[in-house]
């Protein structure tokens, strides 16, 4: 059966804790978890901006390469894409002569750096979808208003479409919150990396493991919960009517 | 030579990984289909059980459930074998690792399935009930034939996705791609060729799938009206 006592022992450690040290000693465990969701989360959404309006373009030269990149990156598991970066990089003199290499050798920016290119990709086509979804009326509208492109887009087309996008990126986040779990294989201590600790110490597989898993469970229903929140504030007007 | 004689044993791996992802995926679909089926019982209970069953799956890490019932399944093996005082069997990791991926997908296709049935008009199931048929024949020749179409999109992203997952399996000991590229890597000393075959791979598996499932697609589609802007 499951020792309680071994979870609760062993709890601490999931929120930064060491053995004997107090919870939040260090950035273990919860804190590297949502440091490496947020970090990416970020990134990758100020990449996927730019690149979604690249890639509805009509300009080959802006739409083929925005193209490829989401193509690679939402076709190989974002596994291969963080051994990559943090093994594969090293192979390259030149690179371990940069500046560069102090930050690409640590684990902590490769994880953030493929995260952040993996979730671009995939919020690049969810932020293009919905803006070849904005209704032609629109459009027409603000072309007959004698709008330039940019204001366009500024005030008529992102406004929308950005907001329209909210209920798949909350699936991208829960995603991305999963995702973050492969970090522990590149020796990062985050909530998987701490379990997978605990686990080889007590050989106990599910006070760690469940402990985690809860803990995952818990920091997607607030993520769902949140969004849920945005999308009565920003998506309103498309609630359907209630009188 | 290319690799140092590594390759085909990447080779091999790629064979693998299509194996487990195959396996997995049959197992997924009987468990979204029993899933579905479940959530949209009469029987509150039962719908209550697959409601959990897919949320709590789709909340927690697939790692972190390979981990939980890779070893914890050998662990309650090893002392159910105690108990009885009989030699505790190895898991087998091939078994193991579709199974687990197989429940992870079953949770994911439970909601793809229970969108598709949904979608099926309720006549055609009333039309097969007031034929006399039985719920489960109604289910398998009316309701599962028709939903396919409405199932097809969710189906194939979820393939794309477990494709990817099944990179996991390594951590458990499967001999699939990323297992060999670790070998290779070691031995080649070459971590960014080895693994851009590998990613090279996975593009050749999805990139056949995509053509492949929009044929699929189209097919099931055929001689269903859409109304054109």
């Amino acid at each position: 059966m499951i020792d309680m006592h071994l979870v609760l022992e062993k709890l601490p450690g999931f929120f930064g804790g060491t053995d004997g040290a107090p919870a939040m000693s260090t950035t273990d465990g919860l804190i590297l978890t949502l440091e490496l969701l947020s970090a990416s989360l970020l990134t990758g959404l100020c990449m996927a901006i730019p690149m979604g309006i690249a890639i509805v373009s009509k300009n080959p030269w802006l739409r083929w390469p925005v193209w490829l990149f989401t193509y690679l990156f939402r076709g190989t598991p974002m596994l291969v894409q963080l051994f990559i970066i943090y093994y594969g990089l090293s192979q390259f003199d030149w690179i371990r002569d940069s500046w560069a290499w102090e930050y690409l050798q640590s684990a902590y920016v490769c994880a953030i750096l493929a995260f952040s290119l993996n979730t671009a990709a995939y919020t690049t086509e969810i932020v293009a979808g919905q803006i070849r979804n904005t209704h032609w009326g629109e459009i027409e509208a603000a072309k007959a208003m004698g709008m330039s492109r940019a204001l366009m887009f500024r005030r008529i087309i992102l406004p929308s479409a950005l907001r329209r996008a909210l209920p798949s990126y909350s699936n991208e986040v829960v995603m991305m919150l999963q995702g973050t779990s492969i970090a522990g294989l590149v020796t990062l201590a985050d909530l998987t990396g701490v379990a997978r600790r605990i686990y080889s110490e007590s050989y106990q597989v599910f006070e760690p493991f469940l402990t985690a898993g809860a803990i995952y469970l818990t920091l997607t229903f607030l993520i769902v919960m949140l969004f849920k929140q945005l999308e009565r504030r920003w998506l309103a007007y498309l609630a359907p009517r209630k009188h | 030579m290319f690799l140092q004689g590594y390759l085909p044993g990447i080779l091999e791996g790629a064979r693998l990984t299509l194996e487990v992802s195959a396996v997995s995926l049959a197992v997924s679909v009987v468990l979204g289909l029993f899933g579905a089926m479940c959530r949209l019982s009469p029987n509150r209970p039962i719908a209550w059980l697959a409601d959990i069953y897919s949320t709590v799956v789709r909340g927690v890490p697939d790692l972190v459930w390979m981990f939980i019932l890779f070893f914890g399944g050998q662990m309650v093996i090893n002392d159910l074998a105690a108990y009885f005082g009989a030699e505790a069997p190895q898991i087998n990791s091939f078994i193991a690792g579709t199974l687990t991926i197989g429940f992870i997908f079953g949770a994911y296709m439970t909601e793809t399935f229970r969108g598709a049935i949904l979608a099926v008009p309720k006549g055609q199931i009333e039309a097969g009930l007031a034929y006399g048929m039985s719920p489960r024949r109604v289910f398998f020749r009316i309701t599962v034939p028709q939903m396919i179409r409405f199932a097809l999109p969710g189906f194939s992203n979820n393939w794309l996705v477990l494709v990817k997952t099944t990179a996991l399996v390594s951590v458990i000991g499967l001999p699939d791609m990323m297992y060999q590229a670790d070998n290779a890597k070691s031995a080649t000393q070459l971590p960014f060729t080895v693994y851009m075959v590998v990613a090279g791979m996975y593009l050749v598996i999805t990139t056949i799938s995509i053509v492949l499932l929009d044929r699929l697609q189209k097919r099931y589609t055929l001689g269903t009206r859409e109304a054109e802007l």
